[in-house]
C-alpha cells in the first residue's frame, strides 16, 4: 500500500468515527469532534478540502431531534451546483494574475466529486468589457466539466452595451428548471445614462463604471422592462416551488458609494416573496457575505481576482465576515463555492477560500435568524 | 445665475475703477501741490471723473493735505461713489447686497477695524493668521489630496504594468489603515511606515518599480490615504 493509499484509508477510518460520534452531540460536544476531524484531515494533509467538510453536516436541532437520534443529521440536499465569479480578466499579455486564478477556480470545479450539476458563472469575466477579454474568458470557462450557465455584470457590459457578451454566451436575462427548483438569471446592473450628455467615449464610459467609488455613478437597477418579464415568468410558477434568483448585484441595499445596492431592489423582492423558499446568489460584492429579508435568503459569491473590503456602512446582521486578506498571498480572501440545493429549497452556500478553510452558510443559519449553525466567526475583519 | 455673475463683474470692476481713480487722485495732489513753498492751507475744491467718464464729482480739499491720508482718501471714495449712486439708482440695492454678501465671506480690514469681540464675551488673544490664510492653506492641501486621489486611482500614473490600480482592492482607500503606522511588517520583517506598504503595493500586486522615499507622488498618494482617516482614532502599532 502507498503512502498515498494510507493516507486515504486514515483518512476514511477517522471520517467513520466521525459520523458515528455526530449523534446527539451538544454543541461543545460536537465542536470537540469537529476538531477531530479538522486534525484528521490537516493530519492526511493531500485530501482536498472538497472531499470532507466537517461543517456541511447540521447539528442538535429540531429535524436531527423529531428524526431519531441514530441517524445523520445532514440537511438532506437534493443536487449541488458550483460557481466561479468576477474573475476581472484584463488580456493576458497585460495581466496574468487574474488568468491564472481564474484557471484555478475552473480546475477546482473539474476537481469537485461528485460533480456539481452545473456551474454558474457570477458575472464581471472581463475587467474592461474588451473583445479580447471577454474572448479569453470564455476560452478558460469552456474547460469547465458541468453544464456551464452565463450571469452578465457590469465589467463585461458597459464597453459595447453588452453586444460581445451576448454573442459569446447569448440571452442575458432568463429562466430555467432543474430538479424541481426554479433559477431566474438577471441582467441587474443596468443604470441610467450618464455618458451619452457629457459625450463619454465607449471606454470611458466603461472605466467610469470600473471604479467602485466613483462619486458620480448611478446605482444599478434590475429596471421596469426587466421586472414586467420576471412578473410573467413567475406567474407560471407554483408558488411552493423553490426559487433560485442569480443576480450580478445584491438584490438589497447595502452601501450605495460602492454601488453594493440595487435600487429597485424593494420591487423585485415583493416579486420574489409569494414563493415559499427564496434563494438570491449574488456577485459583485467579493466577500462573503450572507442577508434575510422576509422569507428571501441571500449569499453573495467570492471574486476570484481579489476581495472587497467590507463596507463603512450597511452590513448585514446575519453576515459572518471574513478575516482580512493577506496582501502577501495573492490567492487569500479569494475563491469560488458551490451551493448544496436541499430538499427544503433552501440552499446551503459553501465558500470555498483559498488558503483558508472553506466555511459554510447554511439555510438554517439564515433562516433561523442566525440562531444554529453559526459559522466561526472573523478574528480580524476588514475596516 | 449667469446674470448674477454678470452683475458681480460689473460691480468688480467699477470697485477697482473707484479705487485706481483714488490713487491717480492723491498722486496728482503730491505732483502739483505737495512743494514744500507752495503752503497756503488754502481749501480748494477739486474735481474728479472716474474712468468711466461719467460720474464727476467735486471735493473740498486743503492745498496741502496729505495724499498719504487714509482719512481723506476713503472721503473722496465716498464722494465718488455718492455721486455715482445719484446717477445710478438702479443700480444701489443690488450693489449693496453684493457688497454686503463679499463683506461676510471675506471682509477686508485696515489696521484699525480689526474684530472686536462682543462686550459680554471674554477677551480673545490676537491671531496672527486669519480664515483667508486658511482658506489658501486648504486650497494647496486639496491640490495635493486631488493629486492623490488621481494616482490612486489610476493603473499606470505610479508606474504599475498590469492594469492594477490602488482603488481596486481599497475603495475609498478603505483597509489602508494608515492610523496603525509605523508597525513592524512580518512580511518586509521590519518596522514599516504607511509609505513602505503603498510602495510595496507598487511593486506586488501593481508590478511597477518602488518610487523614493520623498517623491511628490508618493507623498500625495499618502496625503490622500490619511484624508481618507480623518478623525480616525490613531492605533499606532495596531496589526
Amino acid at each position: 500500500m502507498g503512502r498515498r493509499e494510507t493516507q486515504h484509508q486514515e483518512y476514511l477510518t477517522a471520517r467513520e468515527s466521525y459520523l458515528k460520534q455526530l449523534t446527539s452531540l451538544s454543541r461543545r460536544g460536537f465542536l470537540r469532534v469537529a476538531g477531530i476531524a479538522a486534525a484528521s484531515v490537516a493530519a492526511t494533509g493531500k485530501i482536498a478540502a472538497h472531499s470532507f467538510q466537517p461543517i456541511e453536516f447540521n447539528f442538535g436541532g429540531e429535524s436531527a431531534a423529531s428524526s431519531g437520534a441514530a441517524q445523520s443529521v445532514e440537511a438532506p440536499k437534493s443536487f449541488t451546483i458550483a460557481y466561479v465569479s468576477d474573475s476581472h480578466l484584463y488580456e493576458k499579455t497585460l495581466n496574468e494574475r487574474f488568468v491564472r486564478a481564474a484557471i484555478k477556480a475552473v480546475a477546482d470545479v473539474n476537481a469537485l466529486d461528485p460533480q456539481p450539476d452545473f456551474v454558474l458563472f457570477g458575472g464581471d469575466l472581463a475587467q474592461l468589457g474588451q473583445p479580447g477579454e471577454l474572448a479569453l474568458g470564455k476560452q478558460i470557462l469552456d474547460e469547465l466539466k458541468p453544464k456551464r450557465y452565463m450571469m452578465v455584470g457590469e465589467h463585461d457590459w458597459y464597453f459595447d452595451m453588452g453586444e460581445k457578451w451576448r454573442e459569446l454566451f447569448g440571452k442575458e436575462t432568463y429562466s430555467f428548471d432543474h430538479k424541481g427548483v426554479h433559477f431566474v438569471v438577471l441582467q441587474s446592473v443596468i443604470v441610467e445614462d450618464y455618458w451619452t450628455k457629457p459625450n463619454l467615449t465607449p471606454l470611458q464610459r466603461m472605466l467610469a463604471m470600473a471604479q467602485l467609488d466613483n462619486p458620480h455613478g448611478r446605482p444599478f437597477t434590475v429596471g421596469e422592462a426587466q421586472r414586467e418579464w420576471l412578473k410573467k415568468d413567475l406567474a407560471a410558477v407554483p408558488k411552493t416551488t423553490p426559487l433560485v434568483v442569480f443576480s450580478h448585484s445584491p438584490l438589497y441595499k447595502y452601501y450605495k458609494a460602492w454601488n453594493f445596492w440595487t435600487d429597485d431592489a424593494e420591487q423585485v423582492q415583493a416579486l420574489l416573496a409569494p414563493f415559499k423558499t427564496v434563494t438570491v446568489i449574488h456577485g459583485h460584492t467579493h466577500q462573503m457575505l450572507s442577508n434575510r429579508i422576509g422569507n428571501i435568503s441571500f449569499h453573495g459569491m467570492l471574486s476570484t481576482a481579489w476581495p472587497w473590503p467590507y463596507a463603512p456602512q450597511g452590513l448585514p446582521k446575519l453576515t459572518v465576515q471574513m478575516n482580512r486578506a493577506d496582501p502577501f498571498d495573492e490567492f487569500d480572501g479569494c475563491g469560488d463555492g458551490s451551493m448544496d440545493v436541499l430538499k427544503s429549497g433552501g440552499v446551503n452556500a459553501r465558500y470555498n477560500l483559498w488558503s483558508r478553510n472553506p466555511v459554510s452558510i447554511t439555510a438554517r443559519y439564515l433562516e433561523s435568524g442566525g440562531k444554529v449553525d453559526q459559522p466561526p466567526l472573523a478574528v480580524d475583519s476588514t475596516y | 445665475m449667469q446674470s448674477n455673475g454678470g452683475k458681480k463683474l460689473v460691480w468688480g470692476i467699477l470697485a477697482s475703477v473707484l479705487v485706481s481713480t483714488m490713487a491717480m487722485f492723491l498722486l496728482s495732489q503730491r505732483a502739483s501741490a505737495g512743494t514744500p513753498q507752495d503752503r497756503t492751507d488754502k481749501v480748494q475744491p477739486v474735481h474728479v471723473t472716474p474712468c468711466d467718464g461719467v460720474a464727476g464729482a467735486s471735493l473740498d480739499l486743503p492745498s496741502s493735505h496729505d495724499p498719504n491720508n487714509r482719512e481723506q482718501a476713503l472721503k473722496m471714495a465716498r464722494v465718488i461713489l455718492a455721486a455715482w449712486m445719484e446717477r445710478n439708482p438702479e443700480r444701489v440695492e443690488p450693489w449693496k447686497q453684493e457688497e454686503a454678501l463679499a463683506m461676510a465671506s471675506h471682509p477686508v480690514m485696515g489696521p484699525d477695524q480689526q474684530i472686536k469681540p462682543a462686550a459680554s464675551a471674554p477677551e480673545k488673544q490676537p491671531v496672527k493668521f486669519t480664515d483667508r490664510d486658511k482658506l489658501i492653506w486648504n486650497l494647496e492641501l486639496k491640490k495635493m489630496v486631488d493629486e492623490g486621489y488621481r494616482l490612486f486611482h489610476s493603473s499606470t500614473a505610479l508606474g504599475g504594468t498590469i492594469g492594477i490600480s490602488c482603488d481596486m482592492c481599497h475603495p475609498d482607500s478603505s483597509n489602508t489603515h494608515p492610523e496603525t503606522y509605523p508597525k513592524f511588517q512580518v512580511q518586509l520583517k521590519k518596522v514599516a511606515l504607511l509609505r513602505d506598504m503603498i510602495n510595496w503595493c507598487i511593486e506586488n500586486p501593481e508590478k511597477g518599480k518602488p518610487l523614493p522615499q520623498d517623491d511628490e507622488k508618493l507623498r500625495a498618494v499618502e496625503a490622500y490615504i490619511l484624508s481618507q482617516s480623518k478623525g480616525k482614532a490613531l492605533e499606532f502599532g495596531k496589526h
